[in-house]
């Protein structure tokens, strides 16, 4: 356990929880001071949510505790913490869209007489409020007449006016543009000048050094470290978060000289408003592109665009030479694209159907509803993948919810390989399997690479982005910002280019805002 | 036409159990139901089972359950379909309205009797592509989709009939209601080569497979490459063909077109012939033959009543104890405790079971 805080406001020690068999939170500890921003940093599935989940009472601690002002708490939900002072505010306001500001700032808690709302003591209670944060608005409007700033701000009020000791700040900037984000900064820093306590969660890097103090960084469940914000910078809290620690190695596997084939697809200029300005990429047979970058700097979305689930509005695509046109799925796949995502269950997995289904069906949909494959085709067809990618299926009629998840992404990898593709896309392929199954992936990327394939994937994991990846792209809020070849495949040139400066402001986002 | 990869041999696969999945497909909880309502009926009704041959055709109580079961039956083919997209028509009752006033109007009107048929029949498929559009251009909910046709479905049966019962003597009509070949009623050959024919469609194209796909994971079949919209829009419009065919038995079978009742809340009794022949209102697996076996239960169940002396009224309690039923038994709850016996039972038995 890390040593004591003293002046900690608010404080977690050793909180462990675990879901299952998974430990979400191993022995983190965190503490927050009064008056300071403080910034919760880590990729997916690094327990940011879990962690403030148990601050908040929505989640009770498996193990450790939590302390409010030096005394043990134990919440029983979300309200419970609130009447404790901690309150929090998500990235959706979830505020009433369609009653008044200042309905809003009083839900739940309206001062009544004889059983009646005092709604003339309502507006003025609720315009002196705002005013403190620089909003002069008309509160009997409705709530969803005004900006998503001002809701965010409204519900920032709320929160501090039912709690007024800890703010939880849930990723606030993600739909705001850059005034806005500027304005919502005015105000947390006037809490913080009141003495809250303020947490701070957002994946953007630059917006962290512009406010916080200090800064803490999960990863893996597990606490890296806490920094006050003038000891490190981006690289530092970059390299934390990915888990790269301070001896980098070299390239693993000597890819850097490797040479590759004919281009198999060009994407030039591919884009969409929003979503990721445009790129221009050729991946040529027996290559691998790695893609690093961030959570939110627009990697998924790039590989969206390219097979046509989401549909680019600018730029060409190019496939053995010929021009293409992608703007679905179904034609992707009839291109010789694959696309194994990120998210296999929601994404991938046809959970009740059974383990040979699961491995044709991307075949059969290619090639249509009249020729159908006959039981005899789908049999040999699953055992030959099951078999090449060593999938462990007690057989291949069992439903594919019941495998594991390493052996159900093999699954949807074999769905793939069966279409005989020319380029596949693979978005997270390692993601939430086990350690076994993790080597086994990386192994069947790069003998994939060696048969002449295409690839196109997609990690948060820098080790594994090194050990497969003839070149790596760089994407940094919804751009492409670099591209690294040779000696460059490095861990720690990826780091750099992936925490580099910000060249451009937050433009991209703010397209997306309304 | 596969790109090799490491060594290739095949995986040791159990041999296909064809009969053995013949008894436990005759085993099934359905065919049990159907047989203790059948016994049922017999000891409340002794002469049940007696099936004579007149005038070159069968007549008998079973037949009489064959032959009033068949338009729910029909119904619930084009329902069984729609449900496996994870989707629901309630619209095909008022298309059995439309397709019966179209087809007793074109004859009275002097069209021949064949014109009449393919017009109900082209009416019904137009009916099913106008739901499936709504579903898939407009992405409206199915359930809200095809309230929109329940609802006018009736209204424009009625402007076609012009607010009366049309009634007809057009012998072809009448014997697509009420005719026999081969010695059973018409509508049960057609119940029977219907029930056929879409169990090859489906099983012996992808079609089945695509279907079921698309019921369990929209977005993973999107992602796989499959054209969704496509396969709903052939859905719903094979489901509105079935409904014309149910409404051209009705029609036929009491020689008149009656736009306020025909079909009316058969709808309901083709979703719940789909259910308890065992395909989930979550969609993916399906059976046409056990959906059709689900309506012989529902009406083996209405003639149990009847012949009891029961009064009709009674029939709709026991259907929605029924429905309770089979909701609870396919409920979370059910599936919690099934699978906590499976789990009590050695996991040899278990995968038999699964595989």
């Amino acid at each position: 356990m890390t040593a004591q805080d003293a002046e900690a406001l608010l404080e977690a020690r050793g909180i462990v929880k675990i879901f299952g068999q998974h430990r979400a939170l191993d022995d983190v500890s965190f503490a927050l001071r009064a008056g300071e921003v403080h910034a919760l940093l880590g990729e997916n599935g690094a327990g940011k949510s879990t962690l403030i989940k148990i601050l908040t009472g929505a989640y009770r601690p498996d193990g450790g505790e939590v302390r409010l002002q030096g005394a043990p708490v134990s919440f029983r939900d979300p309200l419970h913490a609130q009447s404790h002072g901690i309150g929090t505010v998500y990235q959706e306001v979830n505020l009433l869209p369609n009653r008044s500001v200042a309905e809003n700032l009083f839900l739940g808690h309206q001062p009544t007489r004889w059983g009646l709302v005092r709604r003339k003591e309502i507006e003025a209670r609720a315009r002196n409020i705002l005013v403190t944060y620089g909003l002069d608005i008309d509160v009997r409007e409705e709530l969803s007449s005004f900006s998503v700033a001002v809701q965010q701000i409204v519900a920032i009020a709320r929160a501090v006016e039912l709690s007024g000791k800890v703010l939880v700040l849930d990723e606030p900037t993600a739909s705001l543009d850059r005034n806005e984000v500027d304005r919502l900064f005015d105000v947390i820093r006037s809490l913080k000048a009141r003495g809250l306590g303020i947490i701070f969660i957002t994946h953007f890097l630059d917006q962290v050094f512009a406010l916080a103090d200090r800064v803490t960084i999960l990863r893996n469940g597990r606490k890296i470290a806490t920094h006050a914000l003038t000891e490190v910078n981006t690289t530092d809290v970059v390299r934390m978060m990915l888990g790269k620690d301070v001896a980098f190695d070299h390239h693993l596997t000597g890819l850097a000289g490797a040479t590759h084939g004919a281009p198999c697809v060009r994407f030039a200029g591919l884009g969409r408003k929003g979503s990721v300005a445009p790129f221009t990429l050729d991946v040529h047979e027996g290559e691998v592109v790695g893609v690093a970058g961030l959570l939110g700097s627009g990697r998924t979305e790039m590989a969206r665009l390219m097979f046509g689930i989401d549909l680019a509005d600018s730029g060409q695509i190019t496939v053995d030479g010929k021009p293409a046109t992608i703007r679905n799925p179904a034609q992707a796949v009839a291109a010789g694209f694959g696309f194994c995502p990120e998210d296999r269950k929601l994404d991938g997995i046809f959970g009740e159907l059974s383990v040979r289904e699961n491995i044709i069906i991307a075949l059969q949909a290619k090639l249509g509803w009249f020729r159908a494959l006959n039981r005899e085709d789908q049999i040999d067809l699953a055992g030959r993948y099951a078999d090449a990618l060593d999938i462990r299926a007690a057989n291949h009629d069992m439903p594919v919810k019941l495998l594991s998840g390493g052996n159900q992404q093999k699954v949807i990898l074999a769905r793939w390989l069966a279409i005989d593709p020319s380029f596949l896309i693979l978005d997270e392929p390692t993601r939430g399997i086990d350690v076994g199954a993790h080597a086994e992936i990386v192994r069947t990327i790069n003998r994939l690479r060696e048969e002449g394939l295409g690839l196109f994937v997609i990690s948060s994991e820098l080790d594994e982005v090194v050990a497969y990846s003839n070149r790596v792209v760089v994407m940094r809020d919804r751009q492409m910002v670099a591209e690294l070849t040779g000696a460059d495949v490095a861990p720690d040139r990826i780091v750099q280019a992936i925490a580099g400066t910000p060249v451009l402001p937050v433009s991209a986002v703010a397209e997306v805002a309304p | 036409m596969t790109r090799p990869t490491a060594q290739i041999h095949p995986a040791p696969q159990p041999p296909a159990l064809r009969h053995r999945s013949v008894t436990a497909a005759l085993l099934r909880p359905q065919f049990l139901a159907l047989l203790v309502l059948l016994a049922i009926n017999w000891l409340l009704f002794p002469g049940f089972f007696t099936t004579t041959w007149q005038d070159g055709r069968l007549f008998g109580s079973l037949i009489d359950v064959l032959n009033r079961g068949t338009p729910v039956a029909i119904l619930a083919i084009g329902m069984t379909a729609v449900i496996a997209t994870k989707g629901v028509d309630l619209s095909v009752g008022a298309v059995m309205a439309i397709a019966g006033a179209t087809a007793a109007v074109m004859v009275t009107g002097g069209h021949s009797a064949v014109l009449a048929v393919a017009a109900a029949l082209a009416t019904g498929l137009l009916c099913g592509l106008w739901n499936g559009l709504l579903v898939t251009t407009l992405s409206i909910q199915p359930i809200i989709a095809t309230l929109v046709l329940m609802v006018a479905g009736r209204g424009l049966a009625q402007l076609i009939t012009e607010g009366s019962i049309v009634t007809f003597t057009d012998p072809v009509l009448i014997f697509i209601g009420t005719g026999a070949v081969a010695g059973l009623p018409t509508p049960v050959v057609v119940l029977i080569a219907l029930t056929i024919l879409t169990t090859l469609a489906v099983r012996r194209t992808a079609l089945g497979l695509l279907i079921e796909a698309v019921g369990i994971n929209r977005s993973a079949a999107r992602f796989a490459g499959i054209k969704a919209s496509a396969l709903l829009l052939v859905v719903y419009a094979f489901a509105g063909l079935c409904a014309a065919l149910a409404g051209l038995i009705v029609a036929g079978d009491i020689r008149g077109a009656d736009a306020n009742n025909a079909g009316l809340w058969l709808e309901l009794d083709a979703i719940l012939a789909v259910v308890v022949g065992g395909t989930s209102l979550l969609g993916g697996r399906f059976s046409i033959p056990m959906s059709v076996v689900g309506a012989m239960i529902i009406q083996a169940m209405n003639t149990g009543i009847l012949i009891s002396g029961f009064s009709p009224q009674f029939n709709l309690v026991v259907k929605s104890a029924v429905i309770i039923l089979i909701l609870v038994l396919q409920s979370p709850f059910a599936a919690n405790l099934l699978q906590r016996r499976h789990l009590k039972a050695p996991p040899k038995a278990q995968e038999g079971d699964r595989a």
